[in-house]
């Protein structure tokens, strides 16, 4: 095995730790709507959430660096240039992570002055962690991208996957320095704000995803290079034919011109396309396979990727999209549904299919299958869809009571918030956060314990 | 070349993403001056020293701010750059604070609290003028923001966030501008009324 490969498993690791931190902040914040006076003048909803959506970007990011510090190597048939660097900086990665989860519970807020933002909390959405540890981000992305792109250069062996990838990482690190501003006007900081959560999030780790997925294709199919690059460029050109001025559907209501309102809807309702493109891909190569695979959960977990994306960033995206349902959609519970949907099925899904496939490999198995998987499987999904219908009902009604009828006001706010159906949708919200918190506790067994307790046969026949 | 040549498909998209990103470019500087704080969209920050009122306007079929005569805030006209000044402090408290880790600004943020783009305009402070013993809407708000626990609005407390007069008021300076930006309408509908009590 690669030194590479090494450092992938550390990275898929320390991503799955994660997913669990952010299951159980996710867990806290729902519970919060259920007591509101539960650990109150000790840690708020908003340290909570903030531990929830920031985990969610950490460990989806370390997700796709393990995936693709998994596939490089055997890509390129070498070791990456500067993998001891990478490797170094794991640790340094995983104890600036450890440093911020603990000052955000313990110190919670800084000043308000610059040393604050730098040293405690930058309170801006997904990006809270302090400056200096978000520069930390900025180092390890650097270095990422060097080990792919000098690798690839050194190789003079760049595949479309590569080439792709290669492209796309120089925006994944660039667009990351929108991290850091803190422009006092609001309208400007969201509008650098949303290049940072929208090309960032839903393009290039759009590609980032699709690249990881290729090889995944490959692996777990045997799908040959040739129709799996061509449907990555299809792809790559509708997620950003797209999703580039797509990005104006996040500028409806920040104070930009009203040209947005067309522009933004119009190219947002199209972003399922590539979506669309990406389940005919799965199933026609599941199918042309008859579903034959040495590793099933992988698979499954891939399709649960190509469906979950398209249902949860394409056809529940486009429900609030264009303007005139946005207007009362925005900034409730229905975006908050879409979101979980969407982060799910693009990207949670995706990693834990490589997880899988790092697995087989790592321990030799001929075979990945079994039980436990599947109720992994079904808890995982069954809670996610739960709690995206609750949210949904949730933000159905917030729309109307709040947002069209009352017109947003605080007690329009409160009248929405006090309705049976909203109340009684975050209840349900919480128990099946509970029933996916149960899928995530079986994930992790079944993927410590696969190949654990080989037979004898298969000991044998791995001796030989 | 043929359409099931990944080399068609690489062109396509090569092609596609220089033509988006171009129109992307042209539209980001045109939407960078209209955001600008005295652009056509964003007032500048001395329009805290106005009366601000949000009304429909049957021509683009929206509610919009109108900026109406002189009503010093807390009994004082700003100067640019006192007015900024106030603005940096208060977005730095907002920031500090993770005020949009429970609150929205123009939507965005988080869903625990309600959202404070029009907070400025919300009907509920008139109320809050008699709870809180105080004569005006910005002396109001900042006696809540000081000792939220104190002064509880529903089940959902805010948590004393520990802020000086100081800090108070420049988030009440802020929350003043915001009401003022034109945000297509944003949010509709919104309680229509007039500050100058």
């Amino acid at each position: 095995m690669y030194r590479s490969q090494k450092l992938a498993i550390k990275y898929m690791v320390a991503a799955i730790s994660l997913f669990g931190v952010m299951t159980l902040a996710g867990l806290l914040s729902a519970y919060y709507y259920i007591n509101p006076d539960f650990l109150f003048g000790i840690l708020h909803f908003n340290i909570a959430k903030i531990l929830h959506i920031d985990t969610l970007v950490i460990w989806l990011l370390m997700g796709f660096m393990g995936a693709i510090y998994w596939f490089l190597p055997d890509e390129l048939g070498r070791e990456p240039i500067g993998i001891w660097l990478a490797e170094i900086l794991f640790y340094v990665f995983c104890a600036a992570v450890v440093v911020v989860a603990v000052v955000f519970v313990v110190v919670q807020y800084g000043g308000s002055d610059q040393a604050g933002l730098w040293l405690v909390n930058q309170g801006r959405k997904y990006v809270e962690a302090p400056r200096w540890a978000a520069s930390g981000v900025v180092v390890v992305m650097v270095v990422f991208a060097f080990n792919v792109i000098a690798t690839a250069i050194s190789t003079r062996r760049a595949t479309g996957i590569i080439a792709v990838l290669m492209i796309d990482l120089i925006p994944l690190v660039v667009l990351y320095l929108d991290a850091f501003p803190a422009i006092t006007n609001m309208s400007h900081d969201l509008f650098w704000w949303w290049w940072l959560v929208h090309l960032w999030v839903e393009a290039t780790w759009e590609v980032l995803i699709g690249c990881i997925m290729a090889f995944t294709l490959m692996q777990v199919l045997g799908t040959s290079r040739r129709i799996v690059e061509t449907w990555l460029y299809i792809e790559v050109a509708l997620v950003l034919g797209t999703g580039i001025l797509g990005l104006g559907h996040h500028y409806f209501w920040i104070g930009t011109p009203d040209y947005w309102l067309g522009i933004g809807g119009f190219f947002s309702a199209l972003e399922p396309l590539p979506l669309l493109g990406m389940i005919i891909h799965a199933i026609y190569d599941a199918g042309t396979h008859h579903m034959k695979t040495t590793n099933r959960p992988a698979l499954y977990w891939m399709m649960a990727e190509a469906f979950g994306n398209f249902l949860g960033g394409g056809v529940w995206g486009f429900m609030i999209t264009l303007p005139q349902i946005n207007m009362y959609a925005h900034g409730t519970q229905w975006t908050v549904s879409h979101g979980h949907f969407a982060f799910w099925g693009a990207y949670g899904c995706g990693v834990i299919a490589v997880a899988y496939l790092m697995v087989q490999k790592a321990r030799a198995l001929p075979q990945v299958d079994g039980q436990l998987w599947k109720w992994s499987f079904a808890g995982l999904n069954l809670g996610l869809v739960a709690m995206v219908g609750a949210l949904l009902v949730a933000g159905i009604t917030q729309s109307m009571i709040e947002r069209a009828t009352g017109g947003s006001t605080l007690q329009a706010y409160i009248a929405g918030q006090e309705s049976p159906w909203f109340s009684e949708a975050m209840i349900l919200r919480f128990v099946f956060g509970l029933v996916f918190s149960a899928g995530y506790a079986l994930l992790v067994y079944d993927l410590a314990r696969l190949g654990r307790r080989r037979t004898v046969a298969q000991q044998t026949a791995l001796a030989t | 070349m043929r359409f099931d040549e990944p080399a068609f498909w690489r062109a396509g998209a090569i092609s596609t993403i220089f033509v988006m990103l171009c129109v992307l470019v042209m539209l980001t500087v045109d939407s960078l001056s209209a955001i600008a704080t005295g652009g056509s969209h964003v007032p500048p920050y001395t329009v805290v020293n106005k009366h601000i009122d949000y009304v429909y306007d049957a021509a683009r079929g929206i509610d919009v701010p109108v900026i109406g005569a002189a009503q010093p805030l807390f009994g004082h006209m700003l100067d640019d750059r006192t007015a900024a000044a106030m603005m940096d402090k208060g977005k730095l408290v907002i920031q500090s604070r993770a005020c949009l880790d429970c609150h929205t600004i123009y939507g965005n943020g988080a869903y625990y609290g309600p959202d404070l783009t029009k907070a400025w305009l919300d009907p509920s402070w008139e109320a809050w003028q008699s709870i809180t013993g105080t004569s005006t809407r910005e002396d109001a708000m900042v006696k809540f923001l000081m000792d939220p626990v104190q002064y509880r609005t529903w089940t959902r407390t805010m948590p004393n966030l520990n802020l000086s007069e100081e800090e108070a008021r420049a988030v009440v300076a802020y929350l003043k501008w915001t009401a003022a930006v034109d945000t297509n309408g944003f949010p509709a509908n919104f309680g229509h009324v007039h500050t100058d009590q």
